[in-house]
């Protein structure tokens, strides 16, 4: 298995460098959101607590801090979804023809 | 400011019963329940039939270890979700809502966001990169012997604190929703599990964790149903009879006072999100699934489930703020939750589903617990069988029928262990033992891991060094803390303050192998690096990556 020149060939490919930056670009702002969005959710916790004790309407025990806090927690399966999404889909596309192009 | 914002952050120091994922302290034998001993004979007899099912497609290590890669990017995320939702997660997180309302929800979102972590920067690597374990993936391009010693050795260490505190909290679970002796529930879970993995191997032990999921969520969603159906399916009069009933009155929709020291609190977290990327069970599952497509996919299936179960756990803890603290049939003489307010869930599916679904529930906790320990056996065998003989003995030289007799072998060895180990420790402490699994696998298997994807100047020297320094750092500190130095030495005041290492032994492994790599101009270093950029490729396009197995 001649593996170790497709792998250079691949790795000298422009698209190939270009799928790579492009994915792993995606990759660290989806990470980024999700930990800032974290962050600013524990943020919030720490220094103005009451605000997410202050209820929806007035005539409600429900407060802001229920639907921030499922908030988070959707925000975390949609944002799954949408790098599913596109690794699938386009970045594997790509992949796929950096692939046939190395293997012909 | 920075003071007050490590105060409350993350808040994760939550009671210790909690976060050791286990059940402690003493319990009281129940009552033998027959509809509960019923049902969870039938879920034995059925996982049973899978088991034997497995068995005849099992012929290869590849379909052992990792079901011929044949599972699913569904039922993997269902797997993967099922060995996040263990028994005392359940009740742990639905009991510290009956306790404190809004502080469960935050507790829970910190399991929850190393999810898309995970999935962004390490599930298609390592599925692309790996075979049947992570250390797999570790090795690559590294010293085959050194970083599988390391590696093998963090994966044990983190199954044997792991299986401990499952065993001891399944044995005292089993004691409080069966009525059944201890011992006779440390050598019935020892035993099933041995069965499960030693005949079904990855493959039964993917089914049987995948049917406990299902149990569970439907179980669960059955009471949280319930108890909307009992406030008219409005979210509003559910919180506004909890504010009228509980204690605590409005407080218990706010964030509350969950902190007990700031360190403690953020080494916990890191504890979490990176400990899961570190556990050799859960990273075990990603080679299960044929591509980096499908190991995607259970990321994404995975995060939804888990979330899904936290929202439930959130529903079902304010039903029994509703439900069970206004039923004097709950409470002891003193007024207290019969069997402690971890049982607040057990008690909820009595009454909104009667004795048949509380038999159901308490047949899904044992249940899970099963699931959970056989997946960790599976983790421990591969360790030993893959790593340490094939890889590290016989240098990749082992006959597949040699490997499988050790694999086997192991198995059981690890069943016997885990059973005295269950007895051994019935009376310990063992608060301390999952966050130590968690600290070790963050300080450890991590780092080495992450870096052997990520740097191209990591070298076998920094990998072992560094990996090994956060090993012991963490154990080290974990015996001189509060949690194993005051409360099972018994002695005045802690050497180390914090309760959890993670902070100071994830500082040190990567301080370690930064170091130890940077000054590594060995010439051998210097191929390592050179391999990098082949491992690169391959864990970008998945050429050359082990794929299913056809059947």
């Amino acid at each position: 298995m001649n593996n170790e020149n497709v792998y250079r060939q691949i790795y000298a490919n422009p698209r190939f460098q270009e799928l790579v930056a492009k994915r792993g670009r995606f990759a660290w702002l989806l990470s980024a959101v999700m930990l800032g969005a974290y962050l600013a959710f524990i943020l919030l916790i720490a220094f103005e607590p009451q605000i997410l004790g202050v209820p929806l309407s007035a005539d409600t025990v429900t407060t802001w801090g229920i639907p921030v806090g499922v908030g988070v927690i959707f925000m975390a399966f949609i944002l799954t979804g949408v790098y599913v999404q596109r690794a699938n889909g386009e970045f594997d596309r790509i992949n796929q023809e950096i692939l046939n192009e190395a293997q012909k | 400011m920075i003071l007050r914002f490590l105060m409350t952050a993350l808040l994760l120091a939550v009671s210790p019963a909690l976060l050791a994922d286990a059940i402690t302290g003493e319990v009281e034998k129940q009552a033998t329940n027959y509809t509960a001993i019923i049902m969870f004979v039938v879920f034995i007899v059925f996982t049973m039939g899978i088991t034997k099912w497995a068995a005849k497609r099992n012929t290869s290590t590849a379909d052992y270890y990792t079901a011929g890669g044949s599972i699913t990017g569904f039922q993997n995320g269902l797997a993967i979700a099922g060995d996040f939702m263990s028994a005392a997660s359940f009740l742990g997180i639905s009991a510290l809502v009956y306790t404190s309302g809004y502080d469960g929800l935050i507790y829970s979102i910190g399991f929850l966001v190393g999810w898309p972590i995970i999935l962004f920067l390490m599930a298609e690597r390592l599925r692309n990169l790996g075979k049947f374990t992570f250390s797999d993936v570790a090795s690559y391009r590294l010293g085959q012997t050194q970083i599988r010693l390391l590696s093998a050795f963090g994966s044990l260490i983190v199954v044997a604190f792991y299986l401990i505190a499952q065993m001891v909290g399944a044995g005292k679970l089993i004691q409080l929703l069966f009525g059944l002796d201890y011992y006779v529930a440390v050598v019935l879970v020892g035993v099933l599990m041995v069965m499960y993995v030693l005949f079904g191997g990855m493959l039964a032990t993917t089914w049987v964790q995948i049917i406990k999921a299902v149990l569970l969520l439907s179980g669960a969603s059955f009471m949280a149903i319930m108890v909307m159906k009992s406030v008219g399916f409005d979210f509003g009069s559910l919180f506004a009879e909890a504010v009228k009933i509980h204690e605590k009155g409005a407080q218990i929709m706010s964030p509350g006072g969950l902190v007990s020291d700031p360190i403690s609190a953020i080494s916990l977290g890191l504890a979490l999100m990176f400990g899961t990327a570190g556990l050799p069970h859960i990273l075990m599952r990603f080679f299960t699934v044929s591509d980096a497509k499908e190991a995607r996919k259970s990321v994404f299936y995975a995060t939804g489930f888990i979330g899904y179960f936290y929202i439930l756990t959130f529903i079902i803890g304010f039903g029994a703020i509703l439900l069970v603290s206004t039923n004097p049939d709950f409470k002891d003489v003193t007024g207290a939750i019969v069997g402690g307010t971890n049982m607040v869930a057990i008690h909820l599916a009595s009454a909104v589903g009667g004795n048949l679904f509380l038999g159901f529930i308490s047949a899904v906790a044992f249940a899970t617990i099963l699931a959970v320990v056989a997946g960790l056996t599976l983790a421990g065998a591969s360790a030993v069988s893959h790593d340490l003989y094939a890889c590290v003995i016989k240098q990749g030289k082992a006959r597949e029928e040699d490997e499988m007799r050790v694999t086997k072998l192991t198995t059981l060895t690890l069943g016997v262990v885990a059973i005295l180990l269950g007895i051994i420790f019935e009376k310990q402490n063992i608060a301390f033992m999952v966050g130590l699994a968690f600290s070790i696998a963050a300080s450890c298997n991590f780092p080495v891991l992450f870096l052997s994807m990520y740097w191209k100047g990591l070298s076998t020297r920094g990998a072992l060094f560094g990996g090994s320094l956060g090993l012991f750092t963490a154990l080290l500190l974990t015996i001189i803390s509060p949690t194993v130095w005051v409360d099972v030495f018994g002695f005045a005041e802690a050497i180390f303050p914090y309760k959890y290492p993670a902070l100071f032994s994830m500082a040190a492994a990567f301080a370690g192998i930064w170091f130890f790599s940077v000054t590594d101009k060995s010439k051998r270093a210097g191929e390592e690096r050179e391999r990098f950029f082949a491992q690169f490729v391959r864990s970008q396009t998945g050429l050359g990556a082990t794929g299913a197995v056809a059947h």
